[in-house]
C-alpha cells in the first residue's frame, strides 16, 4: 500500500492522475459543483464506491457489454496481451505494460484507461468552464478521490488555482495524512467533507486497512483550527450500523470544537461491483447491504439526540 | 369531504408552498388528486375519457351556406357571414357543473372539419375512424352525408388543392423527398396569441372602431378604399356572430335553469346567463367575466379557421391580475374560487384536440395536442416583474389536474423571483414535463432586433411550442420545417435524393473530389440556399391564397391595427408580419459535419467515398468505422469547441439564409425558426444512415437539442455549447433535458435545477425544458443503450450516466424508482 507523501517526484508536483471530472456534480457540496477525482487512495475500504480510485497507477478498464469483438486490441497490443475469448477480451497482467494502446484503439470504447495524468492547466481549463454555474448556485470545486491528501503539492497548486479566481473550494477526505499536511491544505480549503468510517480501531482496520487514530487525531485538530467541516458516514448493515458504534461517533463528533458538525449518512449500494468486474478484480460484497429505512431514521434520531444536525444522503 | 380539506389547505397557505412531503417524483406518487374540488375532479373525468370524435356540423352547415352564397358577397363578408351562419346555427353544449361555458363542437372532443382549407375524403374518415393512435370516430352515417353533400362541392376548390395545382416541379421533388414540410397544405395559418385589449374593451367597442374606420375611408385617393370596405364590414359582421354566440349560451342557461331542481345550480345557471348576455359584447367587469371574455373569443377564432396551435391567451395570468386583486380586495373573489375557475378553463382547452390532417399516413400520425401554450410570469409591459399571485394558482392548477392540454410555460427573466422558479422547478419535478422555461431577456430582444417596439416586444412572448412573437400585434406564421440533415444528405450525394433515386436539390459536386472540409461546406451551404429558395417562393404563394381565399375577419378584428389598417390577418393586417422556416437537426448535420471535417479531413481515419459507401448501407459490415465516429468524434453538445464552432457556422448560415427575407406582406419577413415539434421523427424514417453514425431511418436531433445520446458531459456542458450559439438571431430554440426523479428528491436540487435555469438563461438560452424520467423509460434505456447515453441517475453519493450501469445496477435504480412512487 503507498505510504503518503512518499512518492512525489519533481514532475509529479505539477500534475497527478485523475480519474473523472464531473461537471454539474449536485451532491458534493454547496451549489453546482465540478469534481475532481484524483486517483490513489491508502485505504481499502471494503465498501469502495470507486474501486479505481484506489491505485495511483493509470489502469485498464474494460467493459464486456461495450465490446464488439472487432479485435484491435488483439492485433495492436505490442505485448501481445490480449486474447479474445467467449468471455470478451482477457488481459494476461503479466505482460501487460499499461502502455493505452488498446483503448486507444477501441472503436467502442469497450477498454478505456481509467486514470490520465493532467497538469494544473489541464483541470483549470475544465473548471474554469463551469464558473458561471458556481456563480449562480453558490457552488464551486470539489476535490475528492480517492484520497487527495496524497498529493499535497499538486493539490494546494490546484486549491490555489481556484483560490485566485475566488472559487469555493470543498475537499473530500479520509482524513488519513499527516496534521501538517492536512492543516497546510485547510488554509485554502472552504469545507470539509470528512468520513468517518467507525469508532473502533481494530474493525476500522479489519474494514479499511488502516487504523483510526489519526483520522480521530486530525479531525480532533481541524475542529479546532475553525475550519468548516461536514461529516460524512457511510452507512453498511452490521459493520457499523450498531448502537455502540453510532454513540460513539455522536459522543466524538458533539465533544468536536467549532459549530455542531453537520452528519450526512451514505447508506451503501451495490455500486462497485461491475467497476471491479472492469478493472478485472474479484471482489466479494459478502452480502454487505444498507440499513433498511426504519433503521436509517433511528440513526438519524439518535445524531439528533446528541444535538447533531443529520440527514440521509 | 375531500373538497373541504382541500380548499381549507388552499386557503391557508397562499402561493405554492406546499412542503415537499406533500409532492411526489413521478406523477404516481402525487398525493395530490386530480382536481381540487368534487366540481373540478368531475369536468376533468369527463374531460379526459371523452373520446375524441369528429363532428360534420361545421362542414354541413358551411358547404349549404356556399351553395347558397357564393358569388353574391366579397369573399371578405361571405366568410364573416359564413362564421355567423355557423355561430347561429350550431348545436350548443352546457354541461353539468360547468361555470365557464362553450364548446367548438356539439360535446367535449368533439371536433368539426374545415372542407374550404382541406376536405377529408371517405377513406381519410375511415383511417382514422380505427387507426391505433390519435383516433377520431365518425359514424356511418356521418360519413355518407359528407360523401353526398359536402365532398362533391369542395372538389377542386380546396385550399390544399390550390396549393398543389399550383407549387413547381423542383418545389415537388424536395417536398415529396422529405427536404421541408409544409404547414398550410393542412390548416390556416395561426400560431396566435392575444394581448391584453379584449379585457378593456367588448365587441361593441369594436364595433364603434370599426365604423369609425368605415366613415374615415377615402374613396378618392386610396385605391385599396373598396377592399379596406369591404374587411371592416366582414368584421363587423363577425363581432355580431361572437354576440350571438354567447347570447345563444345565454336563452341555454336560463332555459335549463329553469328546469334544474338543484337550488345551487340554478343560481350557477342564472349567473352564467348574466355572464354570457355581457361577455363578450362587453368589456368584461370581474374575475369571472375576464375568462369567459377569452374563452368566447378563443372559440371563435377556432370556429371561424383552423388556425395552428388553435389560439392562445398570452401573458394570461398578467391579464387576470387585476380583475383577481379587485375581487379580492372588494371581497367579491375568494383565492379558491379563482382557482375553481382557472381549472375550469384548463379543463375547456383540454376539451378541444387539434383537428385531424387530411391524407393521413401512419408516420404522420401526430398528437392530440393543440399547442394553446399559457405564458406564466415574465415580465409586464413597463418592464416590471410580472408574477402574481394568479401566476402560482396557475402552476398548482398545472400540478393538480396534469392533463394534455393546455401547456404552460414559466416565463422566467432576471427579474424573476426565485420563489416563482422554485415552484415551477416542483411542478417540474412531478414529470409530466411542464412548464417548460422561458427567458423573456433573451425573447425581448429577439423581437427588438426583428423591430417591434419595447413594449410590443415585452407585451410578447412564446407560443405553440417556442415560437417568440409579439402578441396580440403580430401574424407570426409557421411555414413548415426543414430537414436540414436531408439537405446534408442530398449534398453527399450531389443533388440526388440516395433513398429514392430522384433529383431532390441542385448538383453540388461529388464529395470525393472535394479537396478540403470548406469545399465540402460550401457544397452543402448551396444546396441550402437552393433549398430555403424553394420554400420560401411556395411560402409565399400559399399566403397570397389565404388572403384572397381564405380571410379570417374575426380574427382580424381582436388583433391589433387589423380594424385600423382596414387589412385582414392574413394580408398584413397585424402590426408585424413574420413567417418562420423552423430548421430541424442541427445536432445531426453539425456531428455529420464534424465526422467528416475530422476523420477524412484532418486524421484520415477513413476516405470520403469508404464513408459515403458506408453510409449508403447503413453501416453494414462497417461497425468498427461506426463506433469509431461515435466514440471519437467530439459531438455537439459537450462544450467542445471543434464541434460546437460547426453547430454555429451552420445556424449562422440557415440566418443568414433566411432572415430578412420578403414575405407577402408590407414590410413582413422571414425569420428563422429552431423548432422540430415531432416533425424530428418523421425527418428521420425518410433520411438514411448520416455520416456521424446514424442509422437510417432514426430520429435526426430534435431543436436545437444535441444528437440523441451524443451529450455525454452533462447538463451544463450542453448549456455551454447550446449558448455559443447566438440565440437572439432565431425566433426560438429548444432544448430538452432529461432527468431522473431521484436527481430532483431534495429540496436543495430544486434550487440546483434553477440555479441551472438561471445559468441557462444568463448565458442567453431562449427556452429549456425537463423531462423527468420514468421505469418505462429506464426499460427502454435498457432495450436501446445508444439511443440514452445521456440519462443522469443519481446513485449514492454521486450520478452516473445509467448506461455506464450494469443490469444489476439498473435494476436496482428501476427498483428504487418504483419504490419512490408509492
Amino acid at each position: 500500500m503507498p505510504k503518503t507523501g512518499k512518492m512525489v517526484d519533481d514532475s509529479q508536483k505539477y500534475s497527478g492522475i485523475v480519474f473523472d471530472i464531473k461537471r454539474y456534480a449536485i451532491n458534493d457540496g454547496p451549489g453546482i459543483r465540478t469534481t475532481i477525482f484524483l486517483k490513489g487512495c491508502p485505504l481499502s475500504c471494503v465498501w469502495c464506491h470507486n474501486p479505481e480510485s484506489r491505485s495511483p497507477k493509470v489502469e485498464k478498464m474494460y467493459s464486456v457489454a461495450k465490446c464488439i469483438g472487432c479485435r484491435q486490441c488483439v492485433e495492436l497490443c505490442p505485448e501481445e496481451a490480449c486474447s479474445l475469448t467467449p468471455e470478451g477480451i482477457v488481459t494476461d497482467k503479466k505482460l501487460c505494460i499499461v502502455c493505452g494502446t488498446c483503448a486507444q484503439n477501441c472503436p467502442a470504447k469497450a477498454t478505456e484507461m481509467s486514470g490520465r495524468r493532467e497538469n494544473v492547466e489541464s483541470i483549470m481549463a475544465v473548471i474554469e468552464k463551469e464558473i458561471i454555474f458556481f456563480d449562480q448556485s453558490g457552488g464551486g470545486v470539489t476535490f475528492s478521490g480517492g484520497e487527495p491528501l496524497m498529493f499535497p503539492n499538486f493539490l494546494i497548486m490546484l486549491l490555489d488555482a481556484c483560490g485566485e479566481r475566488g472559487i469555493h473550494r470543498t475537499l473530500d477526505t479520509t482524513g488519513f495524512a499527516k496534521t501538517e499536511t492536512l492543516l497546510e491544505v485547510a488554509q485554502r480549503v472552504e469545507l470539509f467533507l470528512y468520513d468517518l468510517k467507525m469508532m473502533d480501531s481494530t474493525k476500522h482496520k479489519q474494514y479499511t486497512g488502516v487504523n483510526n487514530e489519526m483520522i480521530l487525531h486530525n479531525l480532533k485538530v481541524l475542529s479546532e483550527s475553525g475550519a468548516n467541516i461536514q461529516i460524512r458516514i457511510p452507512l453498511i448493515k452490521d459493520i457499523n450500523d450498531d448502537n455502540k458504534n453510532i454513540e460513539e461517533t455522536a459522543v466524538f463528533i458533539s465533544a468536536l470544537a467549532g459549530e455542531k458538525k453537520r452528519v450526512d449518512l451514505l447508506p451503501y449500494h451495490k455500486i462497485a461491483n461491475h467497476k471491479h468486474h472492469k478493472l478485472g478484480q474479484e471482489h466479494n460484497s459478502n452480502g454487505m447491504v444498507s440499513p433498511d429505512a426504519e433503521r436509517q431514521k433511528q440513526i438519524v434520531a439518535k445524531f439528533e439526540a446528541y444535538g447533531i444536525p443529520a440527514k440521509v444522503n | 369531504m375531500n373538497e373541504q380539506v382541500s380548499m381549507k389547505k388552499d386557503e391557508k397557505l397562499p402561493g405554492n408552498e406546499r412542503h415537499t412531503k406533500t409532492e411526489g417524483n413521478g406523477h404516481r406518487t402525487s398525493k395530490i388528486r386530480p382536481g381540487m374540488t368534487e366540481r373540478i375532479q368531475k369536468l376533468r373525468k369527463l374531460s379526459v375519457e371523452a373520446e375524441h370524435t369528429l363532428s360534420i356540423e361545421r362542414a354541413v352547415i358551411e358547404t349549404e351556406f356556399y351553395k347558397k352564397n357564393y358569388g353574391k358577397h366579397s369573399i371578405p363578408v361571405l366568410r364573416a357571414l359564413t362564421f355567423l351562419e355557423i355561430c347561429k346555427r350550431k348545436t350548443l353544449y352546457l354541461g353539468d357543473d360547468e361555470l365557464i361555458v362553450g364548446e367548438r363542437g356539439p360535446c367535449p372532443k368533439a371536433v368539426p372539419t374545415f372542407p374550404e382549407l382541406t376536405c377529408h375524403s371517405v377513406e381519410d374518415f375511415r383511417v382514422l375512424n380505427t387507426r391505433e393512435k390519435q383516433r377520431y370516430t365518425i359514424n356511418e352515417e356521418d360519413i355518407e352525408t359528407y360523401a353526398k353533400e359536402v365532398i362533391p362541392y369542395w372538389e377542386g376548390k380546396t385550399q390544399r388543392e390550390r396549393i398543389f395545382n399550383h407549387v413547381p416541379a423542383e418545389w415537388k421533388a424536395a417536398y415529396e423527398a422529405g427536404l421541408f414540410t409544409e404547414f398550410m397544405e393542412q390548416r390556416a395559418p395561426g400560431h396566435t396569441c392575444l394581448d391584453g385589449q379584449i379585457y378593456n374593451k367588448g365587441m361593441l367597442d369594436f364595433k364603434r372602431e370599426i365604423a369609425e374606420q368605415i366613415e374615415k375611408l377615402d374613396y378618392l385617393n386610396d385605391p385599396e378604399a373598396t377592399d379596406r370596405a369591404e374587411q371592416l364590414q366582414a368584421m363587423d359582421i363577425s363581432c355580431d356572430a361572437a354576440i350571438v354566440f354567447a347570447a345563444r349560451h345565454a336563452d341555454l342557461a336560463d332555459e335549463l335553469a329553469e328546469k334544474e331542481k338543484n337550488e345551487k345550480r340554478v343560481a350557477e345557471l342564472k349567473r352564467i346567463a348574466e355572464v354570457c348576455r355581457w361577455v363578450p359584447a362587453n368589456a368584461p367587469r370581474n374575475f369571472r367575466e375576464a375568462i369567459q371574455m377569452y374563452w368566447f373569443v378563443h372559440l371563435g377564432t377556432i370556429t371561424e379557421l383552423n388556425g395552428w396551435d388553435a389560439m392562445n391567451p398570452g401573458h394570461f395570468d398578467q391579464h387576470l391580475a387585476p380583475f383577481y386583486e379587485k375581487g379580492i380586495a372588494k371581497g367579491t373573489l375568494t383565492r379558491g374560487q379563482a382557482k375553481e375557475l382557472i381549472s375550469c378553463f384548463w379543463v375547456k382547452v383540454n376539451n378541444h384536440p387539434a383537428p385531424p390532417k387530411v391524407g393521413i399516413t401512419a408516420r404522420e400520425s401526430g398528437t392530440y395536442n393543440d399547442f394553446t401554450n399559457i405564458n406564466i410570469g415574465g415580465v409586464k409591459t413597463d418592464g416590471s416583474d410580472g408574477v402574481s399571485e394568479v401566476s402560482y394558482i396557475m402552476l398548482e392548477v398545472i400540478e393538480e389536474l396534469h392533463i394534455l392540454q393546455p401547456g404552460s410555460s414559466a416565463h422566467i427573466s432576471s427579474k424573476t423571483p426565485n420563489r416563482f422558479l422554485n415552484a415551477a422547478c416542483r411542478v417540474i419535478r412531478q414529470g409530466h414535463g411542464y412548464p417548460s422555461l422561458f427567458n423573456p431577456d433573451v425573447y425581448i430582444l429577439e423581437m427588438l432586433r426583428s423591430g417591434k417596439a419595447l413594449e410590443d416586444a415585452r407585451e410578447g412572448g412564446c407560443s405553440g411550442c417556442i415560437e417568440t412573437g409579439a402578441f396580440g400585434k403580430e401574424a407570426y406564421l409557421l411555414t413548415g420545417y426543414l430537414n436540414v440533415p436531408k439537405i446534408f444528405e442530398v449534398t453527399l450525394n450531389n443533388g440526388i435524393d440516395p433513398v429514392t433515386g430522384k433529383v431532390a436539390g441542385i448538383a453540388t459536386g461529388d464529395p470525393r473530389d472535394f479537396k478540403n472540409f470548406d469545399e465540402l461546406y460550401a457544397a452543402f451551404h448551396k444546396q441550402l440556399n437552393f433549398i430555403i429558395d424553394q420554400k420560401i417562393r411556395v411560402s409565399n404563394y400559399i399566403d397570397k391564397m389565404f388572403a384572397k381565399y381564405a380571410p379570417a375577419p374575426f380574427l382580424s378584428v381582436v388583433i391589433e391595427d387589423c380594424i385600423k389598417k382596414g387589412r385582414d390577418y392574413y394580408n398584413g393586417g397585424p402590426r408585424y408580419n413574420t413567417n418562420y422556416i423552423q430548421c430541424c437537426g442541427l445536432g445531426t448535420v453539425a456531428d455529420s459535419l464534424t465526422a467528416l471535417k475530422k476523420h477524412v479531413f484532418e486524421d484520415k481515419t477513413f476516405d470520403m467515398n469508404k464513408i459515403l459507401v458506408a453510409v449508403s448501407k447503413n453501416f453494414e459490415g462497417e461497425e468498427v468505422m461506426r463506433q469509431t465516429i461515435i466514440n471519437r468524434t467530439p459531438f455537439f453538445g459537450n462544450d467542445d469547441d471543434y464541434a460546437d464552432s460547426i453547430a454555429k457556422r451552420v445556424y449562422d448560415d440557415l440566418f443568414d439564409a433566411i432572415d430578412g427575407k420578403p414575405n407577402i406582406k408590407e414590410n413582413g419577413k422571414f425569420h428563422l425558426n429552431m423548432l422540430s415539434t415531432t416533425c424530428h421523427i418523421y425527418f428521420g424514417k425518410v433520411l438514411g444512415a448520416t455520416p456521424n453514425g446514424r442509422l437510417a431511418e432514426k430520429p435526426i436531433s430534435d431543436g436545437t437539442s444535441p444528437s440523441q445520446g451524443c451529450d455525454t458531459h452533462g447538463p451544463s456542458a450542453v448549456i455551454k455549447s447550446l449558448t455559443k450559439i447566438d440565440q437572439v438571431k432565431s425566433g426560438g430554440t429548444l432544448l430538452n433535458q432529461r432527468f431522473l426523479p431521484s436527481l430532483l428528491q431534495k429540496d436543495e436540487d430544486i434550487t440546483k435545477l434553477a440555479s441551472l435555469i438561471r445559468s441557462y438563461f444568463a448565458l442567453g438560452g431562449h427556452h429549456i425544458q425537463f423531462n423527468i424520467v420514468d421505469t418505462a423509460t429506464l426499460r427502454a434505456a435498457q432495450k436501446t443503450p445508444g439511443d440514452y447515453k445521456d440519462l443522469l441517475v443519481r446513485m449514492a453519493g454521486y450520478s452516473d450516466y445509467f448506461n455506464d450501469m450494469n443490469e444489476d445496477l439498473q435494476e436496482e435504480i428501476i427498483s428504487r424508482t418504483e419504490n419512490e412512487a408509492f
